[in-house]
């Protein structure tokens, strides 16, 4: 299983990157661009989720199996947040949003 | 009284600081490779400029995982003085040994040149032997020194005058025009609330003899030995 994590800077913090570029962007004729805001973007891919996937029992009903792989999601996505909260992202100028692909 | 100078990969004032320290000051002075636990009982921690980890993912941000950092922490949970210039001041805010985090420079470029920096605190172990309100003139040579805390952080660090250094004129006046990288109120250096963790941006171990254009920043090495006779913490 795999999990997106974008990370920007918050609102409150001044990104000068983002500003040349907004600038760079207005000199290449896009007058209506007000602001860009640059950010990071990391794809995890984590060991063993989709072996639990697969392995769901052909017995179970498809409402079943859809709720354990729900569970699964749920569990990847908190597992994430913890490595973008720790490492990914700094918390006292970044923010981040996770996105486990299905 | 022993220096020691912790060496990540990537770091490129560890050399300047060591001669600083052993052959300008005469003391002993010691490189711990940043794999070491060992801090080779060190009176004080020098964490240097560079660019540690290739500053992959954030600047300091890998540096904080080195097996040597839990001796370091340690040490300054004790009361040991730690110093961190440029890229080990941002180890230092990283690692959570100082508060705040660094973003770009405001005018984007890389700054490498000689500013003037005002001491604001003269009661830490690296600003002991400065006077009150002294200029000092100190290479600066960054892309992200431009210091970010929240309000309510940075009131705190105010109002416990924890701010210990602010980018200056030449005759101590504090304004915008004379910050270099847009850092929230000036701020050059900072130290914790214990006052035995500072950290700054400007490089003082690269000014410390006439011969490379200013001997200024030795003031801040010698602070070390001087405030050391009135330090108590364990060494081990």
């Amino acid at each position: 299983m795999r999990a997106r994590v974008y990370v920007t800077l918050k609102p409150s913090v001044f990104d000068p990157q983002g500003r040349v570029v907004a600038d760079a962007l207005v000199t290449l004729g896009y007058q209506d661009v007000k602001d860009v805001r640059q950010g990071k973007f990391f794809e995890v891919e984590l060991d063993g989720a989709d072996a639990a996937t697969a392995n769901l029992s052909a017995d179970l009903s498809a409402e079943a199996q859809r709720a354990q792989v729900e569970a699964l999601r749920a569990k990847v996505e908190t597992r994430v947040t913890e490595m973008a909260d720790k490492l990914l992202a700094n918390p006292v100028i970044e923010s981040y949003r996770v996105e486990v692909l299905p | 009284m022993k220096f020691s100078v912790v060496v990540f990969p990537g770091s490129n004032s560890d050399y300047d600081a060591f001669y600083a320290t052993s052959r300008v000051l005469g003391e002993d002075a010691a490189l711990v490779w940043h794999k070491d636990t060992d801090l080779q009982g060190a009176d004080v921690v020098i964490l240097p400029g560079g660019f540690a980890h290739g500053d992959y993912l954030r600047t300091g941000a890998i540096a904080r995982f080195s097996p040597i950092m839990s001796a370091v922490k340690a040490f300054a949970d004790r009361g040991g003085p730690v110093l961190g210039i440029c890229n080990g001041f941002q180890v230092l805010l990283e690692a959570g040994l100082l508060p705040g985090a660094m973003v770009r420079n405001d005018r984007i470029k890389f700054v490498s040149r000689v500013v003037a920096v005002r001491v604001e605190q003269t009661d830490t172990p690296f600003t002991v032997a400065c006077a009150s309100k002294q200029v000092l003139n100190l290479p600066i040579a960054h892309g992200e020194g431009n210091y970010y805390a929240d309000p309510a952080e940075l009131a705190e660090l105010e109002a416990n005058r924890q701010v210990v250094f602010r980018y200056s004129s030449a005759a101590g006046e504090v304004s915008s025009a004379h910050n270099p990288n847009g850092s929230l109120n000036s701020i050059a250096g900072i130290c914790n609330r214990q006052r035995n963790v500072v950290g700054l941006m400007p490089h003082p171990e690269r000014a410390s003899e006439a011969a490379l254009g200013s001997a200024d920043g030795l003031v801040v090495l010698a602070s070390a030995v001087k405030s050391l006779a009135s330090l108590s913490f364990s060494r081990n």
